[in-house]
């Protein structure tokens, strides 16, 4: 169970008051200086933190309030949190329309982050499938906005800032079952990714990677590419535990994840798949959030916590900017524990500090080593900066206020939308 | 379908265990104090799967309407399998030494009305039914820190034993439930440690006592330790303690 008052990340760590809101129709809580919504905690830095400020607490406004299952329309309230929303819409046929790597993100988390997933290229951000929602302001107003309108396109991407979402309201889209046919294609380098992704975006909904971050030479980039499509249903199957069957218990007193480890566990990763293509038929649980099956994984970067980092380049500097952020890392040795890549797709999105954009994304994670890894950060974004690319703020905790000013240029507008009440660590140390 | 009446539907307790029956389908009765929150909440467990919600907004000091509660409930769903009760309030243990009036009140609404309640609803029940209701583990021993809240509690314990006795020759199932230190909005300004457990723990526990028809349940589990122990302190003792 994550705390409130921390990020996913465990850094950096923050003093705050907690405050919680359990009724949507309440006021916002009067509190002394700055507050912030905080969800489920699952933004890995700064932005779901508010230090020596207060975090609004909204994981207890966790009631759906209306579901339509002839048209798939869902109305909740904002601290819902996606698996909610699969255990009760997938036994009647819908789904989520974008999902990220966990399903115990809030639906206020979604929306503020605009997060996206694997069918990017097809369906575009969680805020395209967004209705309306209902913004709760410092000045006592509710604004329910929808797509279109200035104070929805600030909101949606704009980190809890803007107000605190309320209730929302989505579009599902209909599925034949929990099953997926995955097909998995081991390739050889960098270029092959490319080119198998350009290839799979018309043919199937999801598409992603996994890089082998070790790997150098001509091996650079190697890594599985993975396309999937949503299986008719077959009831017949054997269905795997919802339950967590297993969770990290404690934090270990030091990172797992380190240069030992490392080599060695990507590549067996590599190399677990024999064959150069695999046919699968995979449950939708360990398809989208093969994480979520480990409680508490984060546990096992020890005390000191870890970093994500997330950048999107633009196509033209896509294949050299990742080609160079892999070989830094892979010089470095103490890299990232797997590497995911996957090519956005020309969606435009509706927040005005939305992450994503077309162009190749590249996430990694990294334990928290010390100035050693907060220098190696440094130079990837260094390599971003120069590619013109951005890096994701919800997976944020050290960027420079200038890589995201020019990476995020719509920023004074969205700036205007702020709730003069609202802030966070990461906005506070990005606009210094 | 199986039909559940919970009184004191808005507590975070008993709206957890909501919607484990909700997930199963069963019709739900829902009173409260705030119509506009039982609305929210029937609404949510529509959603989650309830066969059937109704609501009904009543104080349950307001013992001259009790009879007319119930009576709506079993209109509306003819038999009732499950009735939970489980509405109470955290008394300010100072102000009800400063007040016996306050005092009254607060073991009015925590230990008669429940007292009221369970005696306008037992005639009611049929063989194979469950009357459950949300005691405490400080109804166990009275402590200086809350003892008013305590010996409410005491009070739904006890009538909740020899009820339990008295009904069981009819196959209606009498549960006692004592949860232990709760994350709640009830206790939101409580430091929370290690003993603290959450609304959905303690409704997963409640549904389990049901289901296994069982006549008391320690929630969590460890508190009948706890309990056991405390309850074993010697007075002479116990009075020079700080609990």
């Amino acid at each position: 169970m994550t705390r409130p008052g921390q990020s996913w990340g465990r850094y950096p760590q923050a003093r705050q008051r907690i405050v919680p809101l359990t009724d949507r129709r309440q006021p916002l809580p009067q509190v002394d200086g700055s507050v912030l919504p905080y969800g489920n905690g699952r933004s890995y830095g700064d932005s779901c933190l508010n230090p020596d400020g207060t975090l609004l607490h909204l994981r207890g406004l966790d009631r759906f309030i209306a579901f339509d299952s002839a048209s798939g329309v869902l109305r909740c309230e904002a601290g819902v949190t996606l698996a909610d929303i699969i255990a009760i819409a997938l036994p009647q046929g819908w789904f989520l329309p974008v999902t990220p790597g966990t399903r115990y993100v809030t639906v206020g988390g979604a929306i503020a982050n605009d997060v996206h997933g694997k069918n990017h290229h097809g369906s575009g951000n969680f805020g395209h499938h967004l209705r309306c929602f209902e913004l709760l302001r410092s000045d006592g107003s509710r604004q329910v906005c929808a797509p279109g309108e200035d104070l929805f396109a600030a909101s949606v991407g704009g980190l809890g800032l803007t107000g605190a979402i309320v209730w929302a309201e989505l579009q599902l889209r209909r599925v034949p079952g929990p099953w997926m046919e995955v097909e998995s294609i081991r390739f050889g380098q960098l270029d092959d990714f490319f080119a198998l992704s350009a290839q799979s975006a018309h043919s199937h909904e999801y598409t992603v990677a996994w890089i082998d971050c070790m790997a150098r030479g001509r091996s650079l980039g190697r890594g599985h590419f993975l396309r999937a499509d949503h299986a008719p249903g077959d009831a017949g199957r054997h269905v795997p535990a919802s339950a967590t069957p297993m969770a990290m218990p404690f934090t270990p007193p030091m990172s797992l994840v380190n240069r030992l480890s490392l080599r060695p566990l990507n590549a067996l990763y590599y190399h677990r798949q024999r064959a150069p293509r695999r046919r699968d038929s995979v449950h939708y649980a360990n398809y989208f959030y093969p994480l979520d099956g480990i409680g508490d994984w984060n546990r096992m970067y020890g005390p000191r916590g870890f970093f994500q980092h997330q950048c999107v380049l633009p196509p033209a500097n896509a294949r050299d900017g990742i080609a160079a952020m892999l070989g830094e890392i892979s010089r470095d040795g103490g890299g990232s524990f797997l590497a995911v890549l996957k090519e956005f797709g020309e969606i435009p999105s509706l927040g005005l500090l939305s992450f994503p954009r077309p162009g190749t994304t590249l996430a990694l994670d990294f334990p928290n080593g010390g100035p050693a890894t907060f220098a190696l950060l440094d130079r990837l974004d260094a390599i971003v900066a120069e590619a013109g690319g951005a890096v994701y703020p919800a997976k944020d905790a050290r960027m420079s206020g200038r890589l995201f000013r020019s990476a995020y240029p719509q920023w004074p507008r969205f700036q205007a939308h702020i709730d003069p009440k609202f802030s966070s660590g990461f906005w506070r140390r990005v606009m210094e | 379908m199986y039909r559940v009446l919970i009184i004191g539907a808005t507590s975070a307790i008993a709206e957890a265990t909501a919607r484990v029956y909700a997930a199963r389908g069963a019709a739900l009765y829902l009173v409260g104090r705030d119509l506009d929150r039982l609305s929210a909440i029937a609404a949510d467990l529509g959603v989650r799967g309830a066969g059937k919600t109704a609501v009904s907004a009543f104080d349950v000091n307001a013992y001259e309407r009790h009879q007319d509660v119930l009576d709506a409930a079993w209109a509306e769903f003819g038999q009732i399998d499950l009735v939970l009760i489980a509405h109470g309030t955290l008394p300010d243990q100072a102000a009800c030494e400063a007040s016996a009036e306050l005092a009254l009140r607060e073991f009015s609404t925590n230990g008669l009305s429940t007292i009221a309640l369970a005696t306008a609803i037992a005639p009611r029940l049929k063989s194979g039914s469950t009357l459950a209701a949300i005691s405490s583990v400080a109804g166990d021993r009275g402590r200086a820190s809350n003892y008013l809240y305590g010996s409410a509690k005491a009070a739904v314990s006890t009538f909740f034993s020899g009820l339990r006795q008295r009904l069981n020759a009819d196959g209606i199932n009498v549960l006692t439930i004592k949860p232990g230190f709760v994350d709640t909005p009830m206790t939101r300004s409580f430091k929370k440690g290690a003993l603290w457990a959450t609304p959905d723990r303690i409704a997963r526990g409640i549904v389990d006592a049901i289901d296994k028809r069982r006549g008391v349940a320690y929630l969590p589990w460890f508190w009948w330790g706890i309990m056991q122990a405390i309850k074993n302190i010697p007075e002479f003792v116990f009075r020079r303690i700080k609990l």
